[in-house]
């Protein structure tokens, strides 16, 4: 008897070239059969979905978030912030590792990946590539990686040196995963707390400019050039939340020359622009801030030509005593899980008219495929059974009050979402029903 | 509480000041001012005004505290350095704390641009924004404007309207990046008709600035400004922020400084202005603070006046007229 039937819905499976009418089956974890309308019927199980009109896809994986456990159980944990992300479609996700402590050891990383956090979707992690993220020392990535370790970053802070950025990168060469790159030249961006341009003079407030994220993302770029060309290897690099026009351009470049380099674009950088700070809305503050509408322009071209290989969120919860302080001193970051799919359906597949199956090839198989996530982000058969199940058509609202997670630090409260998740399953089980 | 979720009467921004409002306050203004000390002295009498300043102030802070005084009214001031912000208490906090404690308005000097914003939303009180960073200084805007219709010839006459200002060129020189001043008078002048031209090195005046509204131009030659100009307001320049900026001290001077002969090659002898703390020899030479074209101390005056309107606009529940009628 299998553990789940998910009959009638429309099978949306990139990584297979699916996108048509199917049943599922999902047996002890896996996708066990992938079946034309009718052959399954008669099949027994303990739980049979009807997913008449709804698409049955892969569950969506996110390579970028921060679930602040350990230490700021206050913003979120890692039961809280994957019930988040079930609510939101996604199967699996990345933690990054500015924890308190920072996990940057095999001690930390086995403690995170440990099944009594309770995580409830899958939950992998990437430790810190500098010890304490100070960006001197890189960490042992061989004993990380056998531990489960799928990428190396600073997240929050850059890897700025240029020594300490080839060493990394040199040393990722060869064993499977990328250094993931905030890109941001912090020498540039010091007292600063948005965008900057017109909004950040009107406001009175510091700005971070293009050259702050373009010029690490140049520089990196060089770095992997040279690495090439002098030591024969080809380390990956992963840009991670591009958000300017210059950078995207240089990623755009880098690809074309057939250097490994990939990226990720976050949901507020291809929907907002700094207009939506209005009256100082901590809200929409996070780093790399919300820009100008050519740069988000520049984020969907970037989506829509292949230049950006996924939508990843940088789900990023703050208590709500942090947010309400003075602009410049409130925290960076946003939530994001469950606004994802919602506003790339909205922005991306009706706004720009991005086929539906590229929606969700650029949040399963493409995030899955770029960390090398066996078994996830496809419904072949064999794969891991994380399936999400939502309604295509449905338009509502967020509301913030209603999340999962601990932290309601949005700026897409009440904002126009489309498509609703019913069901995640997360290896068979139903980790979320909406 | 407005649709925006702050108090009415509260100024956090001129921005948010309808041509109306600046016409009603103008005009509180006048009615204040004739007032004799007796009857001004009923007007928000018993009422309770917090001074919560985070950052060091002369002018601002006095003339609020005389101007509630005068008015009849309590006031405690609070500063950063003898209160618990020191002991690391929010600033909602502190201002839920004043408003449990009675306080009906609070004036806002902070360091951090849109603070006041904060402090209005958590307290639901008026607040009045005595400076917040680099964003506005609205009450010191409003008092420019007054100076100016009281010495330009022409516009004091006239009906305070989106036209009150046509033909009035007003250059601002000097550090405009940092100045909470230049901000609120480059979105206040144009709405009433004027042309504002912001003057000083890239350094000090991004291109950037040009976002704060149509009827703001930058031209970075201050001679060819100044023959434009009715108005000349000159702002500080802090000697380590230029520094910081790598702009040289002594061409800076050169080139922006205020003096006799600058002055006098500029066509329409043009009022000279300063919101203060000004320093003699560097953006303006003393000559020029004391000449006859100065509007320097008026400017001090107005400001005790317009934050007289401000105060009673603040606290009166059934507007201007309910209080001053």
């Amino acid at each position: 008897m299998s553990d789940i039937l998910i009959l009638g819905g429309r099978v949306v499976d990139p990584a297979s070239g699916i996108d048509a009418a199917r049943d599922l089956m999902l047996r002890r974890g896996r996708v066990t059969a992938v079946e034309l309308p009718g052959r399954l019927t008669g099949a027994k199980a303990k739980e049979t979905i009807d997913a008449t009109g709804m698409v049955v896809a892969p569950g969506l994986v996110d390579v970028h978030v921060h679930l602040r456990e350990p230490g700021q159980t206050y913003k979120e944990s890692i039961k809280t912030g994957t019930m988040a992300a079930a609510a939101g479609g996604f199967t699996s996700v990345v933690a990054m590792p500015n924890t308190v402590p920072v996990n940057d050891s095999v001690a930390g990383l086995e403690w995170m990946l440990d099944e009594a956090r309770g995580a409830c979707v899958k939950l992998f992690a990437m430790p810190a590539a500098t010890f304490g993220s100070m960006g001197e020392e890189i960490t042992d990535f061989h004993e990380l990686q056998r531990s489960g370790a799928v990428g190396f970053t600073d997240d929050g802070k850059p890897v700025l040196e240029d020594r300490v950025m080839r060493t990394a990168l040199e040393a990722v060469a060869g064993i499977g995963v990328p250094i993931s790159q905030h890109a941001e030249d912090t020498r540039l961006t010091g007292g600063c707390s948005m965008n900057a341009g017109q909004v950040a003079f009107r406001l009175g407030l510091r700005g971070m400019t293009v050259e702050a994220e373009a010029r690490i993302v140049e520089r990196d770029i060089q770095l992997l050039r040279e690495i090439e060309r002098e030591e024969g290897l080809r380390p990956h690099l992963h840009v991670q939340h591009v958000s300017t026009a210059r950078a995207m351009e240089a990623i755009r470049r880098a690809k074309r020359e057939g250097l490994h380099v990939t990226c990720e674009v976050a949901p507020h950088h291809f929907t907002l622009t700094d207009e939506a700070i209005g009256d100082y809305d901590t809200n929409a503050k996070m780093n790399p801030p919300l820009r100008v509408e050519m740069d988000r322009r520049a984020m969907i071209a970037g989506l829509m030509d292949g230049t950006v290989d996924c939508i990843a969120t940088d789900h990023a919860p703050h208590a709500r005593f942090e947010k309400e302080q003075e602009f410049e001193r409130a925290p960076n970051g946003i939530t994001g899980l469950e606004t994802a799919l919602g506003l790339a359906l909205r922005v991306l597949h009706r706004g720009e008219g991005m086929v539906l199956s590229r929606v969700i090839e650029l949040m399963s198989a493409q995030p899955a495929g770029l960390l090398s996530l066996e078994g996830r982000g496809s419904l072949s058969v064999g794969s891991f059974a994380d399936v999400v199940i939502f309604d295509p058509a449905a338009e509502w609202s967020f509301e913030a009050k209603a999340s999962k997670s601990k932290s309601k630090n949005t700026p897409f409260d009440g904002a126009a979402m489309l498509g609703r998740v019913v069901y995640t399953v997360s290896e068979g089980r139903v980790v979320f029903k909406g | 509480m407005t649709t925006s979720g702050y108090a009415v009467g509260s100024l956090l921004s001129v921005a948010e000041l309808k041509v109306e409002d600046v016409a009603a306050i103008l005009a509180a203004t006048d009615r204040i001012e004739w007032m004799t000390a007796a009857e001004k002295a009923r007007l928000l009498v018993g009422r309770r005004i917090a001074l919560l300043f985070y950052e060091s102030s002369t002018r601002t802070r006095t003339s609020f505290e005389l101007a509630a005084k005068s008015l009849g009214a309590t006031t405690t001031l609070v500063s950063d350095k003898s209160s618990s912000i020191e002991k690391g208490e929010s600033l909602k906090d502190t201002g839920l704390t004043l408003r449990a404690l009675g306080a009906e308005c609070i004036i806002l000097r902070h360091a951090s641009s849109g603070a006041p914003v904060l402090l209005a939303r958590s307290t639901g009180l008026p607040v009045l924004n005595a400076g917040d960073g680099m964003h506005e200084h609205p009450s010191q805007a409003l008092l420019d404007l007054r100076t100016m219709l009281a010495r330009l010839p022409g516009p004091g006459a006239r009906k305070v309207n989106a036209k009150l200002l046509d033909g009035v060129t007003v250059v601002i020189t000097g550090d405009i990046l940092h100045s909470r001043v230049a901000r609120s008078n480059a979105m206040l002048l144009p709405r009433l008709g004027a042309r504002v031209i912001l003057c000083g090195p890239k350094a000090l005046l991004p291109e950037d600035a040009l976002g704060l509204g149509p009827g703001v131009e930058i031209e970075r030659d201050f001679d060819k400004a100044l023959r434009k100009a009715q108005v000349v307001m000159m702002l500080r320049i802090q000697r380590e922020r230029l520094a910081g900026l790598e702009v040289n001290l002594a061409e800076y001077i050169d080139r922006y400084q205020l003096h006799t002969e600058r002055l006098a090659s500029a066509a329409n002898a043009p009022l000279v202005m300063h919101p203060g703390p000004m320093i003699r020899g560097l953006e303006i030479a003393g000559e020029v603070a004391d000449g006859p074209n100065s509007a320097i101390e008026d400017q001090v005056r107005h400001g005790l006046a317009v934050r007289s309107a401000l105060l009673v606009r603040a606290l009166s529940t059934g507007g201007f007229e309910s209080v001053t009628v």
